[in-house]
């Protein structure tokens, strides 16, 4: 434990209440102000471009003759029905990479936390330092590890795994690039960063003592971890699987660069209905669904883990 | 001994596990770093051929894309100037002060940051368009601002939060104006959570793809550029760009940690 990091935990009181009791009114104005310029930014161009969208979503024409609102809801009942399929698709590789960032990130956020002693900085740094390259070129050069015949695949096909994936439905044959697989392989390595940190975040808050604790009342290793690690990690498990989940759904670049035309998400469908077709309701009307089921997944997600302040 | 190996792997299976799944994160940025090195047969540089230092001695070589990592970076560096100033005065005013519709400015600050990427950049791109704006750097640039914006709120907050109030009142007791006080003690304390704010918004806006990808037109940023060539054929230089950025901020972060360890143990009762 490097106590010289942190900071004192200080009882401080939120607000201090008695010194604006009685502040002339144009100190009472100054959180106003503070507040100002950025919720105006947001306001202009995070909550009214939704007003626009949903807007959009209603109206129909053509690029020609231009797009009149005609409260046309079938337009989402038509998307929906034809696009079902990059959907579930979204939401089922969504969830698979944020099952697999929780499963391969909770050993390292624990090796990092517990066990790293004067080598943690530099374990922090190896899995922040990724970012600084471009995730672009990043994504790309996992084209080159599961080329196909490279020693990854290889590998792979020898010990059978890709004899289980392609039961699964996740690949065909002995290629992995341009299947399933590769595309929640990419969605996994280019998310997990994001379920780490939280996981670390909360595991290094737990104090030590717990476990030996725990392990005095002649706990064994894994009813320590069940019953005390794991209930305390919680924060961070829920805060990393919305990092992860959320990015993840609306991805496109994993399915554009490691995937193929069976592989389409719903965020493929949205930029190209958008960017090449122009189909502008259609392309609202999709990124609406969206945005709802992945509002409605979050809110009931936080309500039932039970953690309210996430900002 | 096989016994005692089986227990051995028992005993460190979170260590072996920990370290397998760096290798995961890591392993990508070797692909990169190596194939920086590689003079590929074809337009794409997926399959190694043989050793050259080429794309090293002419990292410019490529058409167009040193200008769009200028861009980039100049985008970036607006982008993080307008999101860290607006978003620590925000920062300031939740945790100092009472004010009405607390509930819905935290809502609109958390809102941008649990919405997936493309529902963002295609709502901003229908307002833009229905407003007739030209898409190009400004709408790039306003379009980063936004989105960096309430990560700079959560990382300024979060150490302001922590700050100790009897500081300032101690400040004040000591005749320091309310600016003086601000100047010369809130600001430097909050200074390390508006520099980790201000960090992270700077590398969001450079590596950004989707937003920037539906608000940008025809300009092209540095990500697009990399887009742009997997279609049509990947230059090596481009992972001399991504080494290179790699290798900067590992030696940033060290020397900090280095130089920060220094000032730490001089700090210390001897």
């Amino acid at each position: 434990m490097t106590v010289t990091e942190a900071p004192p935990a200080s009882p401080a009181p939120a607000a201090p209440e008695p010194v604006l009791r009685k502040q002339p009114v144009r100190r009472k104005l100054v959180p106003y102000w503070l507040l100002l310029p950025g919720i105006l930014w947001l306001l202009v161009f995070f909550a009214l471009p939704m007003v626009y969208q949903a807007s959009t979503s209603v109206q129909t024409g053509s690029l020609e003759k231009g797009f009149q609102v005609t409260w046309h809801f079938q337009t989402y009942w038509d998307a929906l029905s034809e696009y079902y399929p990059q959907f579930l698709r979204s939401l089922l590789y969504a969830g698979t990479a944020t099952i697999l960032c929780l499963l391969l990130g909770y050993p390292l956020a624990y090796l990092i936390a517990f066990k790293a002693g004067r080598w943690r900085n530099l374990l922090l740094v190896l899995v922040i330092a990724p970012f600084f390259t471009s995730f672009l070129i990043r994504t790309l050069a996992w084209k080159t590890i599961l080329a196909d015949g490279g020693p990854v695949v290889d590998v792979l096909n020898t010990v059978g795994f890709l004899d289980v994936t392609g039961w699964l439905g996740m690949t065909e044959g002995n290629r992995v690039l341009a299947t399933p697989l590769a595309v929640v392989t990419g969605l996994t390595y280019n998310f997990l960063p994001f379920m780490i940190l939280p996981l670390y975040t909360s595991l290094e808050r737990i104090d030590p003592r717990l476990h030996e604790a725990a392990g005095d009342l002649y706990a064994r290793p894994s009813t320590v971890f069940r019953r005390v690690t794991f209930p305390l990690s919680m924060p961070g498990v829920v805060s990393g699987t919305l990092l992860t989940f959320i990015p993840a759904s609306g991805d496109y670049v994993n399915a554009e660069l490691l995937g193929s035309t069976d592989t389409r998400m719903v965020g493929n469908v949205i930029q190209s209905q958008f960017l090449r077709v122009l189909d502008y309701p259609t392309a609202a009307a999709l990124s609406f669904i969206l945005m709802a089921v992945v509002l409605i997944m979050v809110t009931v997600y936080i309500r039932r883990a039970g953690t309210e302040d996430l900002v | 001994m096989l016994r005692l190996t089986t227990t051995w792997i028992r005993r460190n299976l979170v260590v072996i596990a920990g370290l397998l799944t760096l290798a995961y994160l890591v392993l990508p940025n070797i692909i990169v770093m190596v194939f920086s090195f590689n003079k590929p047969a074809g337009r794409f540089n997926y399959s190694w051929r043989e050793f050259s230092t080429d794309a090293w001695q002419d990292p410019c070589g490529v058409a167009d894309m040193c200008d769009s990592l200028s861009l980039s970076l100049w985008i970036a560096l607006w982008a993080t100037i307008g999101a860290t100033l607006l978003g620590s005065m925000i920062a300031f005013a939740l945790v100092r002060y009472r004010f009405r519709a607390r509930g819905a400015i935290n809502s609109l600050i958390f809102l941008p940051m649990a919405m997936p990427e493309v529902v963002m950049a295609a709502s901003l791109l229908t307002l833009f368009l229905n407003l007739g704006a030209e898409l190009g750097p400004t709408t790039i640039l306003i379009a980063h601002t936004m989105f960096c914006l309430s990560f700079v709120v959560v990382a300024v907050k979060a150490r302001v939060m922590s700050m100790d109030p009897r500081l300032e009142e101690a400040a004040k007791d000591l005749y320091a104006g309310p600016v003086q006080t601000f100047l010369r003690v809130t600001l430097p304390i909050a200074a390390p959570g508006i520099a980790a704010g201000a960090m992270l918004a700077f590398a969001l806006s450079f590596d950004d793809f989707i937003i920037t990808n539906f608000n940008s037109g025809n300009t092209v940023t540095f990500p697009m550029f990399v887009w742009g060539s997997a279609q049509r054929g990947t230059p090596v230089q481009i992972n001399v760009i991504g080494t290179a950025m790699f290798a900067l901020a590992v030696i940033v972060v060290v020397a900090g940690q280095i130089i920060s360890g220094r000032r730490r143990k001089s700090a210390l009762p001897k």
